[in-house]
Parts: C-alpha cells; structure tokens; sequence
C-alpha cells in the first residue's frame, strides 16, 4: 500500500468518525441546554430568591424616644444626633482580621469588640459602637472599602440636659435583652431596639418609645449601600409631662449631697411627686450611652449602691414617725383619748425587760399631744401593749405600709408590717408581746419605704385622705399633638375621726414651734412635722457618739406646710446621719422654703390647680 | 463566478457566528465593566483592540497555505518552549501564577499561543506519520507535548494545560487509534493516577485545591472557596426564562460575581438574556463546532481534516468546561470562554485557530477549481 493510498484510506476513516464527533458535539451541548433549563427555568425562581437576599439588607430605623418635660416645661430628657457603628454580619468573611482593623480606628477595648461580634438570636445587624467621636467615625468612613459590612449610622442618643439630676426618677435606656424580648411589654420589638431601662423611662416606655421603621437597601458584596428600596419612616414616641418641679428635685438632691439619702416632697391634695431624690446617684447619659463592662462591674460593686432609689427600694425602721400611725390607732381604737395622761419616767417595765425613753429622765406628765410633741416613748410603748401587735398592724395597713405606693415608678419595694400572722408566716415562730413595744416606736421588725412615709405624711395633712403618689400628669401625642391630662389618682378617705386628725395635725405643729424638731422652724410658713431616728444597731445610749458611721442611725422628717392648707409634704431620710430633729428636718424646712417662695403661700386660695400642661 | 478570487471559499456563515459570538462578547464586557473600572482606557475597548489584531491574524493565516505552516509547525512548537521556559525563569506573576511575558505596554500569555504550534505539530505528524501501532500513534506524539503540558501546568495554569491535552486528545481520537491501543492508555492512565496524585496534588496551588475541593462540595464554606460556584449558579438561574436585561444582573452589577469579563462571562450573559438568550449563545457555538466539523469532513487530505478537527476540539473542550463551571457541572478551573471571555492572548489565539480552518477551507475549494 502507497502512503498516498493509506492517506485516503486513513482520511475515509476519519471522514466516517467526524459524523460520531458531530453526534458528541451534539450531546455535550444538548447536556448543556438541559442543565441550563434546569438552573433558569425549573430552579429559576429558587436563584431569583438568592439573588435578592445576596442584594437586599433591611435595616431597622430607630424612632426618637419621647421627650420628657417637668411641670413647667423644662426639659428632662430628649434625643440628640449619635454616630453609631453597625456591622452586618453576613458582609463580613474572616471577622478576626476585621476586629484588628477596628479596633486601631476605634476607642475600644479588642475583647469588649469580638463579644459583641456574637450574634445574638436572628440579629445580623449588630451595634459594635454608640456615640463615635467624630474622629474615630471619620476614620471608618475613610477606610470603609477596607472594612466590609462595616456601616457608621447616624441615630439618635437619649440624652438628660439636666446630667445626673433625677437620674433615679427620668432612669436610662438601652438596648432591649434578650431576655425582655420573651416578655410580653416588649412584644413587637426588634433586637437591637432602645428601650426604658430604668425609672419612668422603663415605665412609661411603651408610650415614650414610638415606632421602629424600616429601611430596605440594596447593597453591593461589600455590603456597602447603593440604592435605597423602600423607607418605612420610624414613628416617634409620645411626650410626657411630669408632675416633678425640677427646681425641687435639684434642691433636694443638692441638700443631700454627697450623703447617702432620699427626701421626697409630694402635693398631699393630689399625689403629684414634686421632688424624689435619692443619692447617691449615677450619671443617666452614661447609662443610656452603653458601658463596657468594667464599667458596670464598678456601677454594681459599688457598695453604696447608686443605682438604688432609696425613696423607693430603701428598706428603713420609721423610727419614731411611726408615731404618728401609733397616736391614729390609739384613738380611732378608743385605747386612749385625748386628754388621758401617763407618766413618763424615762422607762418601761414590760416582764423582765426594761424598755427606755430617749430622754433618760423621763417627759413627765404626758398627753398625747405632749407625747407626739416630745417624741415620748413610754407613752408609744403603753400605747403599743394596749393596741397589741395585730391593731398596730391594721392600721400601719391603712396608712398604706406594707405595700406599694402604687407610684409610677419600677421595683418599688413594700416593706414590712409585722403582725402574728406575718410573723408566723415569715419565721415560723409566734409573735412575743415584748415584740410589739419595739414596734411602737417604729424599731423592731416593721420596715418602711421613704415613699410610704412621704404619703403618711401627706395623708394626715390632706385631713385623712390618701392620694397614690403619682410623676406623670399628662402626655402629648405625637402623631396628633393632642395634649391629654391625666386625672390625679383617685382619693382614698382612710374614714379616720376628723377630731382625731386635727389632734394629731396640731400635735404635729408643735413639733416644730417647741418639739423635737424645732430646727424646722421656719418664719416663712408654718410647718408641722415628725422628726425620727433608727436605730442600726441596738447600742446604749451613752456609746452612740462615737460610733462609726455605717452603725449610726437614720435621720428622718416628715412634714409639711403651710399647716392650714397644705400645699407640700416632705419627707427626708438622711442615712447613718443621727438625730432626725438635727440632721433631717433642717433640710425638709429648706425645700419647702424654696417651694413657697416660688410658689407663693396659697393658703388663702382655697382648692385650685389642676394646671393646664401647656 | 465573478466573485473576486480573494473571497473565494470564504464561508459566509461561518464569519457571521464569528462575528455575532465576538459581538456578544464585547456587549456583555461592557456591561460588566462600564460602571467602575477601566480607567483612560476602559476593558471593551481593550477587547475590541485585541480582536482587532486577531482579526489580521485571522486573515493571515485564513489566507496562507496551511501546509506552508505544517512544516514549520515543529519549529514554531520548539519556540513555543522557549518561551514557556522564559516565562517560567522571569515571566510577570499575578495573583500567585507565573503566566505572562511583559512586551512593552502590553504582556502575552506563551500558554495560550502555544496551543496553535502544537496542534499544527500533531496534525503534521499524524498526516505523514504512516505506521499504526499504539507506540506511534499514542506514545511518540504524546512525548512531544508533555514537555508543554508541563511547562503550562507549572506556571500553574491548570485551564491551559487542560485544553492542551483536549488537543491531543481529539486528534487521538479523530485518527482513531485501534480501540485496544487507545484503551490502553485510558488504562494506563487510570492505574498510574494514584500514583500521579499524590505529586499532582502536592504540586498544586492552595487555591487550585480549594477550586477542586469545592467542586466536590460547592456549599461547604458559601463565603469561601466555594463562593465563585454558588454566585455564578445564582447568577444564571435568577435570570430565569427572559433575563434582567442588559445592565440589569444584579449578580454582575452589585459585584457579587468575581471575574465577570473573564471566565464567568457565561454567568453575566445567562442573568441578563435568560434561558432563551443562553440557549441562543449555545446554539451559535453548536453552528461553528458542526460548520468546523463539516470543513474537516471535507478537506482535501488528512492534515487538513486533523487541523480543522483539533481547532473544533479544542474549541469545543474550552467552551463546554468554561460553561460546564459556570453552571456547576465542571470545577472551576478557569478556563475562558472562547470568543466571548475578555482577554488578549485568547482571544487572538482562537482567532488565528479559526484562521487555520478557514484556510482548511479554501484549499478544499481551490482543489475543486
């Protein structure tokens, strides 16, 4: 065979293979179709799905926090622009290598920036940062091609013009927990969203927090925003006008100082909260702001406890304002009348016991007037082993102890009223009688709270009828503007003998013309009142001076003022400060000076205000 | 015939598919790269440059006597070497390979131009290559490019090296090695790759690895390694039956899809035009493979028949691995699609291989005159 010959024999050959080739083409590229028709046509909606999640990021668009105002308008807490730093975590490929970028453009600590990197529940967008200096936001916007699914978002802070003042009262907010996520008040939200932590922010959040929106953007794979979908606009919250005077709360909280306390002045005619304040304090912006958690390692450590509201939450024996409920029992129970005397020699024998009078020599011949007056304990202590345990604690119930005021404040405490049942119930054991003459003079088992004592006071100078304390008069609607006053709290005649009230009111007055508390004396306004002083420790009389500070007693006042139309009811509890006569009433006379100078002394305008907010 | 003797044998239809794939190229180049990139001198215009120059090397060689370049094929085979060998010793690196050879403003790849030397070099000797016998038709041609194929895959350019075994292949299998011999090899090849797999693998780039780790399991890290897969799958199916229209693939324009102008073409195409858009694209390649096989059915000897069945091959291997990965039917070995991907090398080289069919042709039709 010649090559020419085997050339076309091998090219014949060949010519039939092409057509198998053709057929293989064929096939492959059929196979081709079919995969494709498979991708675009039976799968091709499933791949759209994928490719508008890869694109479409939602963000949650925070609503302005209501304001709050006081009762002359003056502002208390409002909303101011706020860089924060988001992160979207579906952008972000190796987030180790992401921290260490972040944290050489921001203030933060590397491990408080890889905690919050732990994305919590179906959250993807977390907050890493509030409140970026304009430098450390400057630097992430000019690095941002670098730092993928890195966003700086502008937002609102809450802020309290006021700084530390009312912190207890206006409270903070921040991010909602988990954990509140699963309750039903805070149903509806989104992780991530602000809420009321503390005080009236926390009570009145659902009022105050307005409505989230929502904005839908298309991002590129950097995570970086390109065109905005669609903007469901937030809704701000509601504004709300507090019954506190500011100018009060200031004072009272200066008078304190750096003393541990709470004084709290009350409208007795109404229940409005003029002043509540409790030290030590916190700053409420910081709170609101975010701390790192050493710094709330320090807020929790503290051993005075600054985030208590002792006006609320602080857990004292009344002392000898307890008193006043003692003198009311008696009367309204017929153990005593008003002109019945006893003798007092400085002490009281009860079985084995000798109980003492705080003035050893004794007050004498002593009525109720004069045992009010002077602060007599034998006379408390009779009257306390005729009422017996269970009568003293009906009627400390009547006066509202033992339980919540009811003020519109969160975690209030209620306090102890000590009776056979509660005693069985609490201890196991029964009530022994020598118990009760403790409890008489406000010692022993019964606790109270500052706000419980502040509406016993108010109530005796609102002639016997209750009114729950209360901060909030009225709130603004945002989306109306529409102002609605709330009604003040509803009365509660405690059905007391108006004989009986008037007795104990002047008896009261004289406490501090010629009593115990003459340091309240003021030649602005008659004030009447009851100083206390608890016991810490049961000590000896003689030892008490130089007792260190943490043993000594509590300091109280109750009072209020002007004697025949009460207008302000003050109670002051100075902690570990002494004697109430010297160390609380001086401060209860100074706010209520302040207040009847701004105020005037109403005496003579009769029944008047319920003031329009605006 | 009073055509002009310069177009005789010209084929019409084929020049209009050339043309239609070079134009569907440089529309979907300009859709990936009109917003951003590009610079003075934006990328499809680049393109357009190269298939400027491909187009004279098209008529060049369309127009020479592709005999005249049989026999310089194992000259141009052995500079071909040369020039792998100079790229491995000082070629340009980028992004972790060693491909290209720096020519003033503009750099080459020799991976690329090679295929053409190669394939004239085994069509050559396959042509005048008369005893049979698996050792001449299989061993001796396959000597002559494992020198190439290594060179290629040590650069490493997994792609290349690939599409320069499809040559050999399809010329094996176009002059038909008796079915023992050719399974033989198939055999041989398959117990040595234990073997060979362990140095292969080991001689492979990390992300090489990855590419073939995430072809066996594409979801396994969607951020990661498997990312270009899973976007370039979105890619497709969103496009669904009509498409996003032109500009309109999210994919493409959001940069959710790497290489977008490159190997991943396909992806952009198939978002904005759809399944009836992809469908239409593979049917044109279907038309050059089965116009290609058609001058190789007719030409007038063997050479002919074996240079226009190895341009179709190795078309046709490019093509379907390029749009096999883009839809997940093959690994992701980056392979740019013919006609269509952005670049110089490639598309000049495919250019002046469509040259040589076409001078297939026109021998066939000078013979008939």
């Amino acid at each position: 065979m010649s090559d020419r010959k085997l050339q076309e024999n091998g090219l014949a050959e060949l010519q039939q293979r092409l057509v198998l080739l053709k057929i293989g083409v064929l096939v492959v590229i059929g196979l081709l179709a079919l995969r494709l028709w498979q991708l675009q046509v039976r799968d091709g909606p499933y791949y759209r799905e994928l490719s508008q999640n890869n694109r479409t990021r939602s963000i949650l668009l925070h609503p302005a926090r209501g304001l709050i105002f006081d009762r002359d308008g003056k502002l208390l807490a409002n909303n101011v622009p706020s860089f924060n730093l988001y992160v979207e975590l579906k952008d972000v490929n190796d987030r180790e290598v992401l921290i260490q970028k972040l944290v050489k453009y921001l203030d933060i600590d590397e491990s408080e920036l890889s905690k919050k990197f732990r994305a919590r529940g179906t959250l993807t967008r977390v907050k890493l940062k509030g409140g970026l200096t304009l430098r450390e936001a400057a630097l992430i916007e000019s690095h941002r091609l670098d730092l993928p699914g890195v966003v700086v978002h502008p937002e609102f802070q809450r802020n309290n013009p006021q700084g530390p003042y009312a912190a207890h009262v206006i409270g903070y907010v921040g991010e909602v927990s988990e954990q509140q996520l699963s309750q039903e008040y805070f149903q509806g939200l989104h992780p991530g969203s602000i809420v009321g932590q503390y005080g009236v922010e926390r009570m009145y959040d659902q009022l105050l927090r307005g409505q989230a929106g929502r904005k839908l953007i298309e991002v590129d794979a950097l995570g970086h925003e390109k065109r905005t979908i669609s903007v469901e606009k937030p809704q701000a919250g509601h504004d709300l006008y507090l019954t506190l005077d500011f100018d009060l709360q200031q004072l009272a909280e200066n008078l304190l100082g750096e003393e541990a306390g709470a004084i709290i002045a009350l409208d007795p005619k109404t229940g409005d909260t003029l002043a509540i304040a409790s030290r030590p304090s916190f700053d409420p912006n910081a709170l609101s702001r975010g701390l790192s958690s050493k710094e709330w390692q320090n807020i929790l450590q503290d051993k005075r406890h600054p985030l208590t509201n002792r006006a609320i939450q602080g857990l004292y024996p009344p002392g000898s304002t307890f008193k006043i409920i003692m003198a009311a029992a008696a009367l309204e129970t017929n153990e005593v009348n008003l002109s019945e005397t006893i003798q007092c020699r400085g002490r009281f024998r009860f079985g084995r016991r000798t109980f003492r009078d705080w003035k050893a020599s004794g007050h004498g011949t002593v009525n109720l007037h004069k045992a009010l007056t002077q602060s007599c304990d034998v006379y408390f202590y009779k009257m306390g082993h005729r009422l017996g345990i269970d009568a003293i604690a009906t009627y400390a119930s009547l006066f509202g102890l033992g339980k919540k005021t009811g003020i519109d404040l969160p975690s209030e405490q209620r306090g102890i009223v000590p009776s056979t049942e509660w005693k069985q119930q609490a201890r196991g054991e029964p009530w022994y009688p020598g118990e009760t003459i403790s409890v008489a003079i406000g010692q022993g088992y019964v606790t109270v709270t500052p706000i419980q004592m502040a509406q016993v006071i108010a109530t005796i100078g609102n002639n016997g009828v209750a009114h729950r304390p209360r901060l909030v008069r009225g709130v603004r609607r945002r989306n109306t503007g529409e102002v609605e006053t709330w009604p003040m709290a509803k009365a509660v005649p405690l059905g007391l003998n108006p004989v009986f009230v008037e007795a104990i009111q002047r008896a009261l007055a004289s406490v501090v013309s010629e009593g115990t508390a003459r340091r309240a004396n003021s030649p602005l306004v008659t004030i009447a009142g009851k100083t206390g002083t608890s016991q810490v420790v049961a000590l000896r009389a003689d030892k008490r001076k130089d007792t260190p500070k943490q043993f000594r007693d509590h300091a109280w006042f109750l009072s209020y003022a002007p004697f025949d139309n009460p207008q302000i009811a003050v109670a002051v509890l100075a902690e570990h400060a002494g004697h109430g006569g010297s160390a609380a009433a001086p401060l209860a006379r100074e706010l209520i000076e302040a207040f009847i100078k701004k105020n005037g002394d109403k005496t003579r305008l009769g029944q008047k205000r319920e003031r329009p907010i605006l | 015939m009073t055509r002009s003797r310069r177009f005789d044998g010209v084929d019409w239809g084929l020049l209009g598919v050339i043309l239609s794939l070079l134009a569907i190229g440089i529309v979907t180049i300009y859709s990936v790269t009109s917003n951003g990139q590009g610079g003075t001198f934006p990328i499809f215009v680049k393109q357009a440059v190269w298939i400027g120059v491909g187009a004279l090397a098209f008529v060049i060689i369309a127009s020479m006597d592709y005999h005249k370049l049989a026999r310089l094929s194992y000259i141009l085979y052995g500079l071909g070497l040369l020039l792998l060998v100079i790229v491995m010793f000082s070629g340009k690196s980028s992004r972790g390979a060693q491909r290209w050879i720096a020519l003033g403003p503009v750099a080459f790849q020799p991976s690329e131009f090679i295929k053409i030397p190669l394939l004239l070099m085994l069509a050559t000797y396959y042509a005048t290559q008369t005893r049979s016998g698996w050792l001449y038709r299989v061993i001796v041609p396959g000597l002559l490019a494992l020198p190439g194929f290594f060179l290629i895959l040590k650069q490493p350019d997994l792609g290349s090296s690939l599409s320069f075994l499809a040559i050999y292949i399809t010329l094996l299998l176009a002059v038909g090695v008796k079915s023992k011999a050719f399974g033989l090899v198939l055999l041989s090849a398959l117990m040595m790759f234990p073997f060979a797999w362990g140095g292969l693998w080991g001689s492979l780039h990390d992300y090489q690895k990855e590419r073939i780790i995430s072809f066996v399991d594409p979801a396994y890290d969607p951020g990661g390694k498997g990312y270009q897969g899973l976007q370039s799958r979105i890619a497709v199916g969103s496009g669904e039956f009509l498409g996003k229209g032109l500009y309109g693939g999210t994919q493409t324009q959001f940069k959710f899809l790497p290489e977008g102008h490159t190997d991943f073409i396909f992806a952009v195409f198939a978002e904005e035009w759809g399944f009836l858009g992809a469908v239409v694209l593979i049917m044109l390649f279907l038309i050059l493979f089965l116009l290609g096989l058609d001058i190789a059915s007719k030409a007038k000897d063997m050479l002919g028949a074996l240079l226009a069945v190895g341009v179709v091959g190795m078309m046709a291997f490019n093509m379907v691995v390029n749009i096999g990965m883009t839809v997940g039917l093959a690994p992701i070995v980056g392979i740019p699609l013919p006609l269509l991907s952005y670049g110089g090398s490639a598309t000049i080289m495919t250019m002046a291989a469509l040259g040589l069919l076409l001078s297939v042709k026109r021998r066939r039709m000078t013979l008939i005159q």
